[in-house]
């Protein structure tokens, strides 16, 4: 009785510090979508791509200077990259309406995505994480926890944290503040609302390359990996609901929680079934569906949230403004 | 076809016998049926029946996105449960336990196409613009989640297979060679295509279009968006099943990426490269899709960057896509001024060819030093060969490549001001013809 | 000095006839090769996964035909005397996009083709092959699987044209099962596999190898995972620990493999693990940071074979900086060349037919293809994860350690039978 209760509470405790570095991951990646979303309107389909691209800029600069300066210097080049593609490319289509601003952030992908192969190869790269991060930190009831995914959270904790100081404390966040509702009146005041726009999206550029860095290593760095973590983030963005940061954390935690233990829970609607001692056969209705195990249907859990969401909370769980 | 009238004059009225429909659908028809007579391999054969598919998909597509406005991101679902149902109808014919003729399967994908076009569009259609791209980017992405998680259907990583020579064979047709496939393909192109046509014209398909163009302004003539949305995404999804059916018989295995994000990417892809504002323009976009996929993967590795360039410049420059391009050329040429254009199409031509091939050079060297650097350091390219070790190639190519680029801009800004010109001209000829009349 | 210029005279001499000796035997070890199959050049055609998540073991593996095949060519592994030439397919671990290489490849006038990363693609070229040849006679096409262990393509779904190269799960599973009831510290295992043919046969036939020979083993836990998209174990790992499992055993291979070591180091689990796929491309790197692995492999080949065979692996490793594991190609060169020789041809329909209840020379000894469904019939061997030693000095991946052989099966004892109903072309 007290060895199971042991087990169970590692297995609770492991899991949840896995799930919540997991879901920070995707909050560092959803962040900056929903920011460009609510300053723009533009869902950057592209977004998944930046991530792919901070992790391949990293192996490659790590591999020459090392790990410490590609964290600062990766998101930079990816960011420059996001400014530069508003400035030339998405600005001439923002006056043609949404359905082409989707579209070339689309095309924008998908030419990413042949670059990396392009220069980079087809398969996985060889980003390891650093020997001094390499290695557990605790160990929680004989399973340890790795430093890195430690690293991983503190480094979502503080950017969300330095990025919600930037926009509630300094000018230029007021500014930004502004430009989310009122572009019109904020560019009648006098600021410069395209270059804000620029700033958006090549800082939600940079916090996806900079989530690159620090994701492609303890996950593998490989072409696929912006088609694999895409529509996760999309799905996140809008079950937090479009436009809130607070909704994108409290979602990507969601996410990532149930995405990881869902993994571990074996139960199914016929093993509640079979304890309230109701037994199925194979030639009961629906016994398919009711045989599947929760560790089974893990894959499409947050799909299946996407779903639910827009069918009785269109906003989004915590979203200003309808889409 | 959607095209303007410019004055009532310009435009010939055939009466009692519409002589132009005739003679085009005629056309159509007769190209339909004699070209495995002009392509008789093997592969020409498979690369048409493939062409008749995508370019059923293609038309379907373009109900939602050129006609209805609808960005879809998941519209490989549709023709992708068609090709299941299909599949399972084949191998129940296979097994004796179902009793259709082949040449019925891909009705059977039509109908599943519709039924799960209308069990999911229920949820689809009542969202517009971005959110409605979001909804069926999710329900794309769960559909083909749910691919390993029913093995039953969808058949696992392995998928369904079958074999579509099943059943009776009626005047000795199996369908198992190429040739029989395509001819029945063929078929199902022309009426489908002639079906679709058919829905641009009826009231729901220019109701449908205005839905695109102000749906408020629908909403105070007293029409439901969201009904018509609906009822246009149901057929939508008929065509998308028939067409995945057809694909079913065609390849004899339907997997888990016959529904994914991926596929529906593709049909997106050149649907809009094709040209969404125009009927037609799925039908080049079709054709495009299967030549660019068999043939110019062969050329180069790197095809499929060429082809993110040119949707990205496509998206930026030509968002009518490639028919949208013929239409305005051949406007200029109806008012006799394409003779005008020629000279700066023949730069544009030239100095794009030139920069193209500057860039080439370095992206296949590139790709040589990757892939085949076990095999030395020369690579064969447009019957040349060159050394990728060489330095002095890599400088040639990219001096090449930003000359190239160069000359284009500056013969782009010459053309841009030509066209200009020359579309004030056409607008002042417009205005003179309509005071004449 | 008129001595020495004979002295020397007579040593040019000695040398050219040596030389011309030397050359006589070597030419003389092609002159046994028939004259119809002498000299000839056959493309095979390899639709393998080249990109994706699976990427770099089919490079590996293209590179290791071709290597092979080089090495083997003026040897007595190769009697038909032919030249093989293996060209790349990218299949993308995708059945069907598999299919839609091997039209493009028997378009191409291929009629020989190889495959064996993914028994779901097997399965599906498997089918296609069949239907191609029943369809295009004069255009027949021979499968060569040498790496998909899915026991249905040598039992319900066996043909004519598919030969398999790999001792499949049934023969695994009996060698493992068998070596795993003599150790008292295996009680409580845990299966975690990919979720598809391969994964869910190496369920089904450990279950019931187990239970026939030690009925006290506990099957704790299974999972199935989608296989090439895990990219954290971690969840799976926690699972294992709470289930109080003392031994793992996966059929796991590639990315997948490496990925669940990973994690297992991360998570700092000490636990026996069986495995079939611990030398491919990223594992042994991803056990050697690791420490006290106690790992134990089934496969139809180790790390330290003596002779030529491990010279041909040190040569390997020199050219590519990477290991020669697929010790199945060899088998493939050495089986078709010797069907070729046998059939005095290189038309596929009579290789076929001379390659079934064949015997020949393999690194392994002989082997024999086994006529009723086209299984090759070789030894197995259980080996461990151990340090190189002076007497085994193979650095797997240049970790320092190897896969030393601790157990060999000979080919009788590894054989299980078949239901296979063969249909065989008129």
């Amino acid at each position: 009785m007290c060895a199971s209760f042991f087990v169970i509470m590692e297995f609770f405790t492991i899991s949840l510090l896995n799930s919540i570095s997991y879901g920070l991951l995707l909050f560092m990646l959803s962040s900056g979508l929903t920011l460009i979303f609510s300053m723009m309107g533009v869902l950057n389909f592209a977004h998944a791509s930046f991530y792919m691209l901070g992790a391949f800029f990293a192996f490659t600069i790590a591999k020459l200077i090392g790990f410490w300066p590609a964290l600062i210097l990766a998101p930079v080049l990816v960011g420059l990259i996001g400014a530069g593609f508003e400035r030339y490319f998405l600005r001439k289509v923002h006056a043609l309406g949404h359905v082409p601003e989707l579209l070339i952030t689309f095309g924008l992908a998908f030419l990413l995505l042949e670059l990396v192969q392009l220069i980079w190869g087809r398969t996985s790269v060889d980003y390891r994480i650093p020997p001094e991060l390499d290695g557990p930190l605790f160990t929680v009831y004989g399973t340890q926890f790795p430093i890195y995914k430690a690293f991983m959270m503190m480094m979502a904790l503080l950017m969300l944290a330095s990025v919600g100081w930037l926009i509630k404390r300094t000018r230029i966040g007021l500014v930004i503040q502004a430009a989310l509702t009122h572009p019109e009146t904020v560019e009648a005041l006098g600021h410069n609302v395209p270059r804000v726009f620029m700033l958006v999206f090549g800082g939600g550029a940079a916090l996806a390359g900079l989530a690159g860095v620090i994701g492609g290593n303890a996950f593998v760095t490989e072409p696929g990996m912006a088609a694999a973590v895409g529509p996760v983030i999309f799905v996140v963005v809008v079950v937090g609901g479009l436009g809130s940061l607070a909704g994108a954390f409290l979602a990507s935690l969601l996410i990532g929680i149930v995405q990881t233990f869902s993994v571990g829970i074996d139960a199914s609607l016929l093993s509640a079934l079979a304890s309230m001692n109701m037994v199925l056969t194979p030639d009961t209705f629906g016994y398919q569906v009711l045989s599947l195990k929760v560790s089974q249907i893990a894959p499409i859990m947050p799909f299946l949230f996407l779903v639910l969401i827009l069918i009785f909370r269109p906003k989004g769980l915590m979203g200003k403004r309808e889409g | 076809m959607a095209s303007k009238h410019s004055s009532s004059s310009q435009v010939y009225k055939f009466e009692p016998i519409n002589v132009g429909r005739w003679l085009i659908w005629g056309l159509f028809a007769l190209v339909l049926i004699s070209a495995p007579l002009v392509f008789t391999s093997s592969l020409g054969q498979m690369i048409l029946t493939q062409m008749g598919i995508v370019i059923i998909i293609c038309l379907s597509y373009n109900i939602l996105l050129g006609q209805g406005g609808m960005l879809s991101f998941g519209h490989a679902v549709y023709s992708g449960l068609g090709s299941f149902v299909a599949m399972h109808t084949l191998n129940a014919i296979t097994a004796g336990s179902f009793l259709l003729p082949v040449s019925l399967v891909p009705l059977v994908g039509g109908l599943a196409g519709l039924f799960f076009a209308a069990l999911f569009g229920s949820v689809t259609v009542k969202t517009a613009g971005t959110p409605f791209a979001m909804i069926t980017l999710g329900i794309g992405e769960l559909i083909w989640a749910m691919s390993l998680i029913f093995p039953g259907f969808f058949g696992g990583e392995a998928g369904v297979s079958g074999n579509r020579i099943a059943g009776s064979s009626s005047f000795g047709i199996t369908f198992g060679p190429q040739i029989q496939l395509y001819y029945l393909s063929a078929f199902y192109l022309f009426i489908c295509t002639a079906l679709m046509f058919a829905f641009t014209r009826t009231p729901l398909g220019r109701i449908l279009n205005a839905v695109r163009d102000n749906p408020e302004r629908v909403e105070f003539v007293g029409y439901d968006t969201e009904r018509v949305r609906y009822i246009a995404f149901m057929v939508a999804g008929f065509f998308a099943g028939i067409g995945g059916a057809i694909a079913a018989l065609h390849f004899e295995i339907v997997t888990s990426e016959n529904v994914s994000g991926a596929r529906s990417t593709v049909y997106l892809l050149w649907t809009f490269l094709g040209g969404a504002t125009f009927f037609f323009g799925a039908i080049i976009g079709g054709v495009m899709a299967v030549l660019a996929f068999v043939m110019f993967s062969e050329l180069t590795k790197a095809w499929l960057l060429y082809l993110g360039l040119l949707f990205l410049f496509m998206v930026m420059y030509a968002p009518g896509g490639f028919a949208g391009l013929i239409m305005m050329n051949l406007r200029v040429a109806a008012f006799g001024f394409l003779r005008k254009l020629w000279v700066s199409y023949l730069a544009l031509g030239v100095t794009a060819m030139v920069a193209l091939l500057g860039a080439s050079v370095m992206i296949e060297m590139i790709y040589h030093l990757q892939f085949d650097g076990a095999l030395g350091d020369e690579l064969k390219f447009l019957s040349m060969t060159f050394n990728a070790k060489n330095f002095d190639i890599w400088f040639g190519s990219g001096f090449l490549m930003l000359t190239g680029l160069g000359l284009f801009e500056l013969c782009r800004k010459q053309f841009l001001q030509e066209w200009g010109e020359i579309q004030e001209d056409i607008e002042n000829e417009i205005k003179r013809r309509q005071a004449l009349s | 000095m008129k001595f020495s210029l004979k002295i020397v005279a007579a040593c040019a001499v000695l040398l050219c006839q040596y030389s011309t000796f030397a050359q006589a035997q070597a030419t003389a070890k092609v002159a046994k090769a028939p004259a119809e199959t002498s000299g000839k050049l056959i493309k095979v055609a390899m639709i393998e996964g080249l990109s994706g998540p699976f990427g770099p073991v089919g490079q590996n593996q293209l590179k290791s035909y071709q290597f092979v095949a080089d090495r083997l060519a003026n040897t007595d592994k190769n009697p038909a005397g032919v030249k093989f030439e293996f060209v790349p397919f990218d299949s993308k671990s995708s059945p069907q996009e598999a299919l839609v290489q091997l039209k493009a490849a028997t378009d191409q006038g291929f009629r020989y083709i190889t495959q064996g990363n993914g028994s779901a693609v097997a399965g599906a070229l498997s089918d296609a092959v069949a239907k191609h040849n029943e369809r295009n006679p004069g255009k027949e096409v021979i499968f060569l699987n040498y790496a998909a262990v899915d026991p249905a393509l040598t039992n319900e779904r066996c043909n004519f044209w598919h030969f398999r190269l790999d001792a499949d799960t049934s023969m695994k599973m009996e060698a493992l099962t068998s070596f795993m009831k003599d150790d008292p510290k295996v009680k409580n295992i845990y299966l975690i596999n990919q979720n598809y043919s391969h994964g869910h046969q190496v369920v089904k036939y450990f279950k019931e190898g187990i239970a026939r020979k030690r009925t006290d083993v506990k099957i704790v836990g299974e999972d199935l995972h989608p296989i090439g998209q895990v990219k954290d174990f971690s969840p799976y790992i926690a699972k294992i620990k709470a289930s109080g499992a003392d031994t793992v055993l996966t059929g796991n291979w590639g990315t997948d493999m490496t990925l669940l070591v990973k994690a297992m180091n991360d998570a700092g689990m000490k636990i026996a693990l069986y495995v079939y796929y611990g030398g491919v491309s990223g594992t042994p790197t991803a056990l050697a940071q690791g420490s006290d692995w106690n790992v134990s492999q089934i496969a139809i080949s180790h790390s330290n074979f003596s002779g030529d065979e491990q010279a041909l692996r040190n040569e390997f490793k020199k050219k590519f900086n990477d290991d020669y594991y697929t010790f199945q190609t060899y088998s493939a060169v050495a089986m078709l060349s010797q069907g070729m020789a046998n059939a005095k041809s290189i038309d596929p329909v009579k290789v076929a037919a001379a390659m079934e209840d064949m015997t020949f020379k393999n690194y392994n000894g002989e082997v024999k293809m086994r006529k009723t469904d086209h299984q090759l019939q070789q030894p197995l061997f259980i080996s461990k994860w151990t340090k190189a030693t002076a007497k085994d000095p193979y650095s797997e991946e240049n970790t320092g350690f190897n896969f030393a052989n601790v157990k060999t099966i000979p080919a009788y004892v590894a054989s299980t039978p078949t239901s296979c109903q063969m249909k065989r072309p008129s």
